[in-house]
């Protein structure tokens, strides 16, 4: 734990000297003002890498995150366009995206289908869904309710209802993960699925369960990503799956499962989420951004994989370093 | 990414080697391709003609070329993600040798060299440094289409010499088209490496158990380092035929690629745990998803429906037989 408390301090520090290397040549950026905007506008990406995270703990991966977020935010846009009223929309979102997910953790636990496999699949038939329920078709600002609209933008104690969820999401899972018994499952079910067996946690229904938290977070998320921007259609959020991962593989998720904490996903995003921000202002065309997040991705796991390395065995230590 | 394996199975009657020719999954392909065949003959009547035959092929070509090597990697495995984007960062680089003048040569020895170099990158990250091939071709997905973007921008490379649009829209022969003649011979190529020679063995000891092929003294990375070499390869072939059928470079090229090839793959019978699977199952498994997706579009199904079917494919082909058997026992 010594290490991990470590690498997180390592990217706490990492934050802190990216932000004086803005701040050196434009101080504007790390107003407050402007640090709350980064956050607000990070939140989308803070809250799939909480889900994220508690998938990749259990030796999974969701890559139907994105399609799962476009396709909840488009049934929202289009419950709000029947006139249905937000706090029933609101709940629907996360119950459907729960579902999507259960669809995930269910081809995962019942049939012992790879992940990556079932997600990469969901991933096209999530997305394909929202083609067949719109026709292509947009929904755009004026086609939506201003309710609808206005409650990610809310301000409440300085900070808008989006961020205020993004925290208040990083407080309840840190809180799940160390004191539930789902969360202490998470990672014995990670680091040795064959001891959290014979300790009676069944592996597949925590990795039911995560697949369940990501899909729920995925369409909260959904509600959030369209009301805020205003818009709804096909290729929403597209490939925003790679940056939760990358997201996650920068706050020292272990990979292979069953290492990483809820504060290394936060800095991982936000990391990323202060990136993405600061390029416009430093004058860099936002076509860099998917080069540097690939490059943060293979960077961080090139930290994480080679500094966990067993020093101890030589003998067949390729071998050895791959399972 | 479980890491659960089943018991293996020991049959109590050893079946005859026709028999058992019968009941494999490449049979089933076969015979699921005859009847999709027959179906878009009837649905169709100018599905029989030729020429229009050889349009279908474009619709397998290029992504079964890669899943030939992708095949190969997943049975040691490993994954590679990253195809699609090794082929708008080959499609880029030869789109920019075109722009400063190259020949039709040059251009495609400079998109076979991408693809050999991004292959190359994956696998000195994967073999040399020993990290977990998913995440490093995530991460190199991003990285390699991110190059692309970062030249292109929303802007493209068009333009390229006539003699170029040969690999992609030539015939070496009445309805041959050259791309066929590229798939077939990868094929045979394929084939011969992973079922004939002592290379093939070894890719399969390593897929089913990279430990013990060590101990056997295997050199496990440099094989998997080759692996990703002739992955990266075949995805230059692909990007060069194509940027020459499609004649312009887009960073978005090839967008969902590796959906596609590692579908075809695992349609194709082999393990996405490692250790087994047949070159003959991937060439039927292309040639299904070629008339599935061909069959489709004579039925006007839009792309983005089309992607659904590929999805439901994938997980289908896994997701029945273990269904059958779990309800059986």
């Amino acid at each position: 734990m010594t290490i991990l408390k470590s690498r997180e301090a390592i990217l706490a520090l990492a934050i802190l000297a990216l932000l004086a290397v803005i701040a050196s040549r434009f101080p504007a950026f790390v107003t407050p003002g402007n640090l709350a905007r980064v956050l607000t506008d990070t939140s989308p990406l803070i809250l799939l890498a909480l889900g994220q995270m508690t998938v990749i703990l259990t030796k999974c991966i969701d890559l139907s995150v994105a399609a799962n977020l476009a396709l909840c935010g488009m049934v929202a846009a289009l419950m709000d366009g029947m006139g249905v009223p937000l706090a029933v929309i609101l709940p629907a979102v996360i119950v459907m995206g729960a579902a999507l997910g259960a669809v995930n953790g269910l081809l995962v636990w019942k049939l012992g289908i790879p992940s990556i496999v079932v997600t990469l699949g969901t991933m096209t038939i999530y997305r394909g869904t929202i083609f067949l329920l719109t026709n292509g078709a947009w929904i755009n600002a004026h086609q939506l309710s201003d309710p609808f609209k206005a409650l990610p933008r809310m301000v409440v104690l300085g900070l808008p209802i989006m961020a205020w969820i993004a925290v208040a999401a990083v407080a309840l899972l840190g809180l799940a993960v160390a004191r539930l018994p789902l969360g202490r499952a998470l990672y014995a079910v990670g680091g040795n699925p064959h001891a959290a067996g014979y300790a009676g946690i069944s592996v597949g229904r925590t990795q039911f369960a995560a697949f369940v938290l990501a899909g729920a977070l995925a369409g909260l998320t959904g509600y959030l990503w369209i009301a805020r921007y205003a818009v709804a259609y096909v290729d929403i959020a597209r490939g925003f799956e790679l940056d939760v991962v990358a997201a996650c593989v920068i706050g020292g998720i272990a990979i292979a499962g069953g290492a990483g904490t809820v504060g290394g996903a936060v800095m991982g995003a936000l990391f990323l989420g202060i990136i993405k921000n600061a390029l416009p202002v430093v004058g860099i065309s936002p076509f860099w951004q998917m080069a540097i997040s690939g490059s943060a991705i293979l960077i961080a796991i090139a930290v994480n994989t080679l500094g966990r390395r067993d020093p101890g065995r030589i003998i067949l230590k390729q071998a050895e370093a791959r399972t | 990414m479980t890491t659960t394996t089943a018991p293996r199975q020991i049959p109590n009657r050893l079946t005859s080697p026709a028999a058992r020719a019968l009941k494999s999954w490449e049979s089933l392909l076969l015979v699921v391709a005859v009847a999709i065949f027959l179906m878009n003959a009837m649905a169709s009547p100018y599905f029989l003609d030729p020429w229009n035959l050889s349009d279908a092929s474009f619709n397998f070509t290029e992504e079964a070329m890669i899943a030939f090597a992708m095949a190969m990697l997943i049975v040691a495995g490993e994954i590679d993600l990253s195809v699609g984007a090794i082929i708008a960062l080959a499609s880029t680089a030869m789109g920019m040798a075109m722009s400063l003048g190259a020949g039709t040569p040059l251009i495609v020895l400079v998109g076979l060299g991408t693809g050999l170099l991004c292959g190359a990158f994956n696998g000195a990250l994967v073999a040399g440094l020993g990290l977990p091939s998913i995440v490093v071709t995530i991460g190199t997905m991003s990285l390699f289409r991110g190059i692309s973007y970062i030249v292109l921008g929303d802007a493209a490379f068009t333009g390229y010499p006539a003699s170029f649009a040969w690999f992609g829209q030539g015939y070496v022969f009445w309805v041959i088209t050259v791309e066929l003649v590229i798939f077939t011979i990868a094929a045979l190529v394929f084939g011969t490496l992973l079922h004939r020679t002592s290379f093939g063995r070894i890719v399969y000891a390593i897929g089913n158990n990279a430990t013990a092929a060590r101990f056997s003294g295997i050199r496990v990375d440099r094989i998997r380092f080759i692996l990703f070499l002739l992955t990266g390869l075949m995805s230059g072939v692909a990007a060069v035929c194509l940027t020459s059928r499609l004649g312009s470079t887009r960073p978005s090229i090839a967008t969902g690629f590796e959906l596609e090839v590692v579908t075809i793959v695992v349609l194709g019978g082999v393990s996405i745990l490692g250790g087994s699977g047949t070159i003959l199952g991937v060439v039927l498994a292309a040639i299904v998803m070629g008339l599935v997706t061909f069959g489709l579009g004579l039925l006007n199904v839009p792309g983005i429906v089309m992607s659904i079917v590929v999805g439901a494919l994938l997980i289908g082909v896994i997701a029945v037989p273990r269904l059958i058997f779990k309800l059986r026992t």
